[in-house]
């Protein structure tokens, strides 16, 4: 497994210098430049130029992309052409945000999905199977943003329940030593700066986990029907196993292998979809970052976000392809 | 005595009471208001405000921003030397109490306020005005750049030293501030300027503490091996400090930026305890975000939701006055618009009128000079040209031209801008109404910024549709910005008016104000004959606010104060 482990992560080299020049060159090819962003209907030729030699764009793109490498190496992703902040500190603020989002709404899709599936296999062909086909397809066919603005109206703006913005109340001052405002909130020990935070949450979690969680929840009614069609099931049930630890030793652990694949695809899924849903809830994340920046042309943001984001999805991917083996132990890593 | 002990604090409570009950408008779902009372006589006192703009601040330092979001803070932390009227461009005192010109036009003596101090407790004198100018002067490197100091380039022109890549500035404005004794300052400036005095109310040059520019380093930086200058003081980030009604607290991006009163200011103090800004970038959670009750106003207020909000008897609307203008711009470069004929044709068959009644949901005038009336300059009796095809048609003919005449007529996309909240309909309107005129229309359209703004910019574009918004009070804000130099855009390069650019500069140096009125109005009248373009709206951007909000006043070029406003009890 550490073979495999070191053989994945060798990998990410290549990948990721591809990709950095896949987005280095592309956002240039884009027409006009961060400069011409900035002034908007105040730039002229003086103004644009001195821009843009004040940010080594004048210069030719391949001494660009050269320092921008080496640069990347040792770690330095430059200074965002906005904010003129360091790239990596806005990063560092942006990234807990996505990630907390993201967890949530997996934690969402998962602590739904997976239940749903199984008992609409399990009722196959009844009201239930069918309500759960209808709400998959509903799931997936929702535009995200439009669910966030529904899910608000109803449950903020008519009954006044949820808050429609941000991570955490303006009104609550709690310090943030991680960035993640859940476990922040925890270590404060303030009950009620936490109630705040998960308030925050579930809104957000719902709109963007809504279509893995529809993923989900057929990939695990189509693995559950698999299931109880083997032979070892009905031996299990022959023998007079109870038919509680039938469903959970032999029909649940052995259709959540498909479901965990589907899961770790997902989470690339998340990111993109956070892009939306962080926008409808002006959630500070990598979302609105990123999307910021592309219509500023901000490229150093572009670029050191995108390879970020690259990063983390290849991790991700990793840490899936090696919990198979926990799962299932029949299968071999290497 | 324990008796009358008791009193004050049963009042305090009560206010409390009433003041946690006045900011339930900040958050009428979780019950964590912070509302307290002051001794400020009139109008509810205390509570917490909080306000959503689009965007974060970049920077809170006056001098290396121009964009709304962060001027916004900026005007609530920082004064200048003169401000505007509330809800107008007229000059009135700041930090300033009066001030004079030297005949010349080249000295101007400030006389200060007494009794002012900054946020940290230092005295407002002489000598810190003067260290703020020389500040801004000797600004070197990247803050050369106009993305940074835009505002300076504009009033001032150039720097003490400008970089090479500045070098097309030229001799600054600005020669030298001297601090006469405590309370008088002395500006010199190497030629006349009258538009000098109304730029100094813009927030670019509002004073900010010498002590903390220096000591939270806001002008220090490194510069690392490709020349690129990295800041790395904490004054505009951690220590902004000036003399405003508010003063800073803490600052964390894309969440929340917290401002609370100021407590030895000068003037009237502020009646809220705290304003919170926070960033919503999609205009729709904006509006929702103040339904909910989470925010009690916002900015930039999309045009179809106006109606949703003035239907709503918890919110409400307030109107900017008119500060813009958007215009079909010529092109004089590319024939036959070379022909003022053709120009006036097509003056002729734009029926501005009817987009402005279909357009602007109520909230545009039809426009009929580059500024808005609201501007010192603007003349009543300028050649109108009102819808009138037949006569476009007649034009075009004396021009010696065979109908249609062909034109290209760009228009944006993905923008909506104050003064235009739909280019493309605008666009087929005025598409419509020119085909009935004479002409036929070509359409080109190109995403806003930058490959619009660029084609437009780099004279590729026949007719286009644009416009501005003022920065400060100044006619040349207006027309000089337009006028006053030869650009691309208007084809002004290869086909310049000497007049109207001799007229734009006589009329910048002149000091005396009804002399300088009537030369605006002049310059005016001879743009309307020249028709460079036609101006066809000026709007009043909208902001929204809950309704218990009260006594904050909209200004013309968002110069607003939240220090006058109240939150009632609902």
């Amino acid at each position: 497994m550490l073979r495999f482990t070191v053989r994945r992560l060798l990998l990410l080299v290549p990948i990721l210098l591809g990709l950095s020049i896949i987005v280095f060159f592309w956002i240039r090819a884009l027409p006009g430049g961060p400069a011409r962003v900035l002034l908007g209907e105040r730039a002229t030729p003086e103004r644009i130029a001195a821009i843009e030699h004040q940010y080594g764009l004048d210069r030719p793109v391949y001494v660009q992309y050269w320092r921008f490498v080496e640069k990347t190496a040792t770690f330095e992703l430059g200074d965002s052409i906005v904010s003129r902040r360091p790239v990596a500190e806005e990063l560092k603020q942006r990234f807990p945000a996505t990630i907390e989002l993201a967890l949530a709404a997996m934690f969402f899709s998962i602590a739904i999905g997976v239940p749903l599936g199984f008992l609409a296999a399990k009722r196959y062909g009844g009201p239930l199977d069918h309500a759960s086909l209808v709400a998959s397809l509903l799931g997936i066919s929702i535009p995200v943003f439009f669910l966030g603005i529904l899910l608000k109206y109803v449950f903020s703006v008519k009954l006044g329940w949820l808050p429609t913005v941000g991570r955490s109340s303006v009104l609550i001052d709690t310090p943030h030593p991680t960035k993640f405002y859940v476990l922040d909130a925890i270590i404060s020990g303030d009950a009620n700066a936490l109630w705040d935070v998960l308030k925050h949450l579930v809104l957000p979690a719902i709109a963007l986990g809504s279509i893995p969680l529809a993923v989900i929840a057929r990939i695990t009614r189509a693995a559950v029907l698999d299931v109880l069609n083997e032979d070892y099931v009905r031996t299990a049930r022959a023998k007079g196993m109870s038919p509680g630890i039938v469903d959970r030793r032999h029909i649940l652990r052995n259709a959540l292998l498909p479901v965990t694949t589907i899961i770790g695809l997902q989470v690339g899924l998340l990111l993109s979809g956070a892009v939306l849903t962080e926008t409808v809830f002006a959630w500070p994340g990598m979302g609105t970052w990123l999307v910021d920046a592309i219509q500023d042309r901000n490229y150093p943001v572009i670029q050191g976000g995108v390879l970020f984001v690259a990063l983390v999805f290849v991790l991700v991917n990793l840490v899936v392809d090696l919990s198979y083996a926990l799962i299932n132990p029949r299968i071999r890593v290497s | 005595m324990k008796k009358w002990h008791r009193l004050p604090m049963l009042l305090a409570v009560a206010m409390l009471a009433i003041g946690v009950a006045g900011c339930g408008g900040s958050d009428k779902k979780s019950s964590d208001g912070t509302g307290t009372t002051t001794g400020d006589a009139g109008g509810t006192t205390g509570g917490t405000l909080v306000f959503a703009g689009a965007s974060d601040p970049v920077v809170l330092d006056g001098a290396l921003v121009s964009d709304g979001e962060s001027l916004r803070p900026i005007d609530q932390i920082f004064e200048g030397l003169v401000t505007l009227k509330d809800g107008g461009t007229e000059i009135e005192p700041s930090l300033a109490t009066s001030w004079e010109a030297s005949a010349d036009g080249k000295t101007w003596t400030f006389n200060l306020r007494e009794g002012v101090t900054f946020h940290d407790g230092e005295a407002f004198n002489a000598a810190a005005v003067c260290f703020n100018f020389d500040r801004w002067y000797n600004f070197k490197g990247s803050f050369q750049n106009s993305s940074a100091s835009y505002y300076w380039q504009t009033v001032f022109g150039g720097f003490a030293k400008n970089e090479k890549a500045n070098e097309s500035l030229g001799v600054s404005l600005y020669e030298s501030c001297e601090a006469t004794d405590d309370k008088t300052a002395t500006i010199v400036l190497t030629k006349p300027s009258a538009s000098f005095l109304g730029a100094l109310s813009l927030s670019s040059f509002a004073i900010a503490s010498p002590k903390a520019l220096t000591d939270f380093g806001a002008d220090k930086g490194s510069v690392d091996a490709d020349g690129v200058f990295h800041p790395t003081g904490t004054f505009g980030t951690e220590h902004p400090i000036g003399t405003g009604e508010f003063k800073f607290e803490s600052w964390t991006r894309g969440d929340r930026l917290v401002l609370v009163r100021y407590d030895d200011y000068w003037g009237d103090k502020a009646k809220i305890d705290k304003l919170i800004i926070r960033p919503i970038a999609d205009n729709a959670a904006r509006l929702q975000a103040l339904q909910a009750g989470e925010i009690q106003g916002y900015d930039l207020v999309e045009p179809q939701d106006v109606v949703t909000i003035e239907g709503d008897s918890n919110l409400q609307v307030l109107d900017r006055p008119a500060f813009n203008v958007a215009y079909v711009g010529i092109n004089q470069a590319k024939p036959p618009m070379d022909k003022v004929e053709v120009r006036q044709a097509l003056a002729y068959g734009l029926d501005r009128q009817k987009v402005v009644d279909s357009f602007y949901a109520g909230r545009g005038v039809v426009a009929k000079e580059f500024m808005p009336p609201e501007v010192v300059g603007y003349a009543d009796d300028v050649t109108e040209y009102t819808y009138d095809p037949a006569k476009s048609k007649e034009l075009l003919q004396a021009a010696g031209l065979t109908l249609p005449v062909t034109i290209d007529f760009w228009y944006p996309t993905d923008v909506s801008r104050p003064y235009m909240p739909d280019p493309k309909r605008n666009f087929e309107a005025f598409a419509a109404s020119l085909e009935t005129a004479g002409f036929k229309v070509v359409p080109h359209s190109a995403p806003w910024s930058p490959d619009y703004l660029g084609q437009v910019g780099e004279g590729n574009a026949q007719v286009y549709l644009l416009g501005w918004t003022g920065d400060y009070g100044d006619a040349d804000n207006f027309v000089g910005t337009f006028f006053r130099t030869q650009q691309k855009a208007w084809g002004t390069i290869a086909k310049p008016n000497a007049e109207i650019q001799g007229q734009l500069e006589k009329a910048l140096i002149e000091t005396d104000a009804p002399a300088r009125e009537a030369a605006y109005q002049e310059a005016n009248r001879l743009i309307s004959d020249w028709v460079p373009g036609v101006p066809y709206v000026h709007t009043k951007p909208a902001l929204a606010f809950a309704a218990n909000i009260k006594g904050y006043i909209p200004s013309p070029v968002s110069l607003e104060s939240f220090a006058t406003v109240t939150i009632e009890a609902k």
